[in-house]
């Protein structure tokens, strides 16, 4: 088995999760588990009518790719795919996607949920909240649960 | 040096980038945060709680305590929030 390529996107247009999934397992029939995470915009009961999305140009992807690399060297894997969107969003739109594709499910799940949880604290995005019906509102400040979940895989 | 900042850190010192000649004494990331810090009340105010900003040399996440030697491009910005 030759090492895993992940497929890692960055960009501002919207993802299909049917094609993504298509993507890792057309063609091969050696792969009995694909996990799909996708994160959306959501609106706060009513209150954001969206959100922005900077990222740092060059190290997001360099920094997604870092992390893929650390789970393909976790977990035996036949395929992972992160995709993150940036720019203006609105409540419904996708965020994030991670996929991640396996022989067994067990595998799949860890390495999508370990992807997602480093994601959050290491990739370079940063969420700004856009209020109903006014301008651009505060920065999202990072939670400390998101740490605590890194530090949880450390254990 | 090529400095980049990112969301509220660019937002309060008002650029997106720059380039600075760093004095011979700033050798590490917590030396470049000192030294911006006094360098008017924009760094003062993005900079009032360094302990809170992430650095990367290189496209790479660092901490304070690196050495900035080899560095071509660093750059400052607030805890990240993807995802």
């Amino acid at each position: 088995m030759g090492a895993v390529q992940p497929h890692i996107r960055i960009q501002t247009a919207d993802f299909d999760v049917a094609a993504e999934i298509a993507r890792l397992t057309s063609g091969r029939s050696d792969i009995g588990a694909v996990v799909t995470f996708t994160g959306l915009c959501r609106d706060e009961a009513g209150r954001l009518s969206g959100l922005e999305l900077e990222h740092y140009p060059g190290m997001a992807e360099a920094e997604v790719l870092r992390i893929a690399g650390d789970v393909c060297g976790r977990w035996p894997l036949q395929g992972i795919t992160v995709i993150h969107r940036y720019g203006k969003l609105e409540p419904g739109d996708n965020i994030v996607l991670v996929a991640t594709a396996s022989t067994h499910r067990q595998a799949a799940f860890d390495a999508a949920c370990f992807m997602m949880d480093f994601l959050k604290s290491r990739a370079p995005f940063w969420k700004r909240e856009h209020v109903a019906g006014g301008a651009a509102g505060e920065w999202v400040a990072a939670r400390e649960a998101d740490e605590a979940a890194i530090a949880n895989w450390r254990k | 040096m090529k400095l980049i900042y990112f969301a509220w850190v660019r937002e309060r010192i008002g650029k997106a980038q720059e380039e600075v000649d760093l004095p011979a004494h700033v050798e590490t990331v917590s030396d470049l945060l000192k030294w911006l810090k006094h360098r008017g009340e924009e760094y003062e105010n993005a900079l009032q709680h360094p302990e809170a900003i992430r650095v990367a040399i290189n496209q790479e996440h660092v901490d304070h305590g690196e050495r900035l030697a080899g560095a071509h491009e660093i750059a400052l910005f607030p805890p990240m929030t993807g995802g």
